[in-house]
């Protein structure tokens, strides 16, 4: 099975974030930069699905070259080879276009995402890459398996889940549950220095929107502790106060 | 010209999301100087769908074909797309369920539009069509420009107010095209509990954390739950134990929520945490811990010992409601 992986090379969870360039720009200044959380299961599931039944899993990031170090953890993790396609990320429709255009003759059986980067937040890039493709895709997949050329997904819907037999090729955006991230051992981080990592140039793309300015949400004000002792009156405060309900 | 929504229905019945992506969609059809339509597709009975001209539409069009009554991010992405065209759509609204997640980033591909996902407020609509969206986790707002002809935009839960201003829609029916490659996949098995309150797009939510010990004391939590109308939450250790189902888990690996209210019942706060529930209008943090991160990002809280606070609250809330019979 030749398996697709994409990663996002997005800031630490616990990151504060600031703006420069007048609230235009991310400041990236001192800040540490990881695998997107989703896509360490992706890449976690994509390793098992290729373990005792062959295959490779190529990883996929669009990114500048200060993207390699957390490509090489991908590496380092047990990914077979990665590609990078040079270029700085500029929306969901970009990132997918490079991908897909990459994609497009290596007949991938299965491509796998996250569900959505921590940083755009956005869930676009794999159901935009599998429109592109012509393919079928699940956005947020919890649990895959392979059965000769069907994927069976288990799918969230609100208040449950859905399960679903797909035909391949296909592509997912893993979540939570589908896989446990793994941890490179040394003898990966060693292997990971000498595996191929193919840098190609970006293709042209129109862009059809542009990122105007961040702000940050409004601190909220001081918390308003009730004794516990008195826990009826939380009640009346956001009854008559707060009035949510 | 015209906006055109996306009606998602559950069963043949609509939810809240889908009146208040309705009541958004009219204001921006009315800034437009234009009509508002919908799409639904599936089982829905023509008076549900001319109902929804409660909410402003116009014209509904009705796709119902068998081979399109289960969700299918493919063929119901096509089929928007198509109804779209036939409506001379300039901007497409979807809601930021998990349906819509799979279906609004094909719909913007296939429209070559731009893409606004989970917006939390109206456009700002003058020489430019500007988006304003959660980035960062919560962390941030990015204000994004829709540069294209056609835009899409999918709406967060409970981010926009549902509107009635009375009438009733047209319904016609639609038939889109479909491909053979449109139906890859087949749905095998469904679970809803359908006596519960959906948690993604719940007003109220009471949520647990690991401070409430184990499994058996979720009755407190259930029990204020149901009394205030509310749905059930939980953070990841606790969905991780299985005291709780994964579908309650909210956080950066959970589901992002953004209700009313949220009470969180000995939840430290973590920044992972918070990264699902910092856009909760109202927060309501009970910890014992004094020093719990939470009570910084929370609007009310209690300092105390959720054994003898949950209980006292269920209590006021069932004197509350006595009160108001
Ligand atoms: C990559 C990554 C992703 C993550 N994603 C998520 C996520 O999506 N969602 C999530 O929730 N977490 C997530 N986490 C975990 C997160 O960092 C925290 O570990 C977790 O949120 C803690 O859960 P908790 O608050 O229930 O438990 P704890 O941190 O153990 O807190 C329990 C709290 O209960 C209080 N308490 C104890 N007894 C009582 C009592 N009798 N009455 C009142 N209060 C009491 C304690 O003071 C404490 O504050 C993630 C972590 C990582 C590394
Ligand atoms: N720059 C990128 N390079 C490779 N993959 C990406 C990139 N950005 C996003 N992705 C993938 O697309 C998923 C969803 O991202 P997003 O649409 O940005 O929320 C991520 O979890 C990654 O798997």
């Amino acid at each position: 099975m030749k398996i697709l992986v994409c990663i996002s090379n997005v800031p630490d969870t616990t990151t504060k974030i600031s703006f420069i360039d007048n609230n235009t720009k991310f400041n990236s200044t001192g800040v540490q930069f990881i695998i997107n959380p989703s896509d360490e299961i992706a890449l976690a599931r994509a390793i098992e699905l290729t373990e005792g039944n062959g295959g490779t899993v190529t990883v996929i990031n669009v990114g500048d070259v200060s993207t390699e170090p957390t490509i090489r953890k991908a590496l380092a993790i047990g990914a077979t080879d990665a590609i990078r396609v040079n270029a700085l990320p500029r929306d969901g429709y970009f990132v997918a276009t490079q991908i897909a255009a990459v994609a497009k003759d290596q007949n991938y059986d299965l491509i796998i995402a996250g569900r959505e980067s921590i940083d755009y937040n956005g869930g676009q890039v794999p159901s935009m890459i599998a429109e592109l493709l012509g393919i079928p895709s699940v956005a947020i997949a919890k649990k895959l398996t392979i059965d000769g050329t069907t994927a069976t997904i288990e799918r969230e819907i609100e208040g449950g889940k859905e399960v679903i037999a797909v035909s391949m090729p296909l592509v997912i955006g893993a979540s939570e549950g589908m896989a446990e991230p793994k941890i490179p051992n040394m003898r990966g981080i060693m292997s990971a220095r000498t595996k191929p990592l193919n840098v190609v140039e970006a293709i042209a793309v129109d862009a059809l929107q542009e990122v105007i300015n961040f702000d940050s949400p409004k601190p909220r004000g001081q918390v308003k502790l009730v004794a516990p002792d008195n826990a009826e009156q939380l009640i009346e405060l956001l009854h008559t106060e707060a009035k949510v309900f | 010209m015209s906006v055109l929504v996306y009606v998602e229905n559950t069963g043949g019945q609509f939810k809240k999301a889908t009146f208040e992506l309705l009541s958004y969609g009219k204001v921006i059809a009315d800034k437009l100087n234009t009509t508002l339509a919908a799409v639904s597709i599936g089982n829905v009975s023509d008076e549900t769908l001319a109902s929804l001209g409660k909410y402003g539409v116009s014209k509904v069009l009705n796709v119902s074909d068998n081979r399109a009554n289960e969700f299918n991010s493919q063929a119901y992405a096509s089929a928007i797309c198509q109804a779209a065209t036939a409506e001379n759509a300039t901007v497409v609204l979807v809601s930021n369920s998990f349906a819509g997640r799979g279906l609004a980033p094909r719909v913007a591909v296939k429209l070559k539009a731009a893409f606004a996902d989970g917006a939390v407020e109206l456009p700002e609509i003058s020489d430019k069509f500007i988006v304003k969206k959660g980035a960062y986790s919560g962390k941030a707002f990015a204000h994004l420009e829709l540069k294209s002809a056609i835009k899409v935009i999918s709406l967060n839960a409970n981010s926009y107010k549902v509107v009635e201003t009375g009438g009733t829609a047209e319904v016609a029916a639609f038939a889109p095209t479909f491909a053979e490659h449109d139906f890859k996949s087949v749905v095998k098995e469904t679970i809803r509990a359908s006596d519960k309150i959906s948690l993604p797009d719940a007003e109220l939510v009471v949520s647990g954390g690991r401070g409430l010990k184990g499994p058996e004391n979720w009755g407190m939590v259930e029990e204020l739950a149901t009394l205030l109308g509310a749905a059930t939450a939980c953070s990841k250790p606790v969905s991780d134990a299985d005291w709780r189902p994964h579908s309650e888990h909210v956080g950066q690996t959970g589901i992002a929520i953004s209700p009313n209210l949220y009470i969180a019942i000995g939840i430290s706060g973590a920044i992972q945490h918070l990264a699902g529930v910092s856009s909760s209008k109202c927060i309501v943090v009970i910890n014992k811990d004094p020093e719990a991160p939470f009570f910084k990002a929370a609007d009310y809280g209690i300092v105390g010992d959720a054994f003898e606070v949950v209980p006292k609250l269920i209590a006021a809330v069932k004197a509350l409601k006595a009160s108001n019979n």
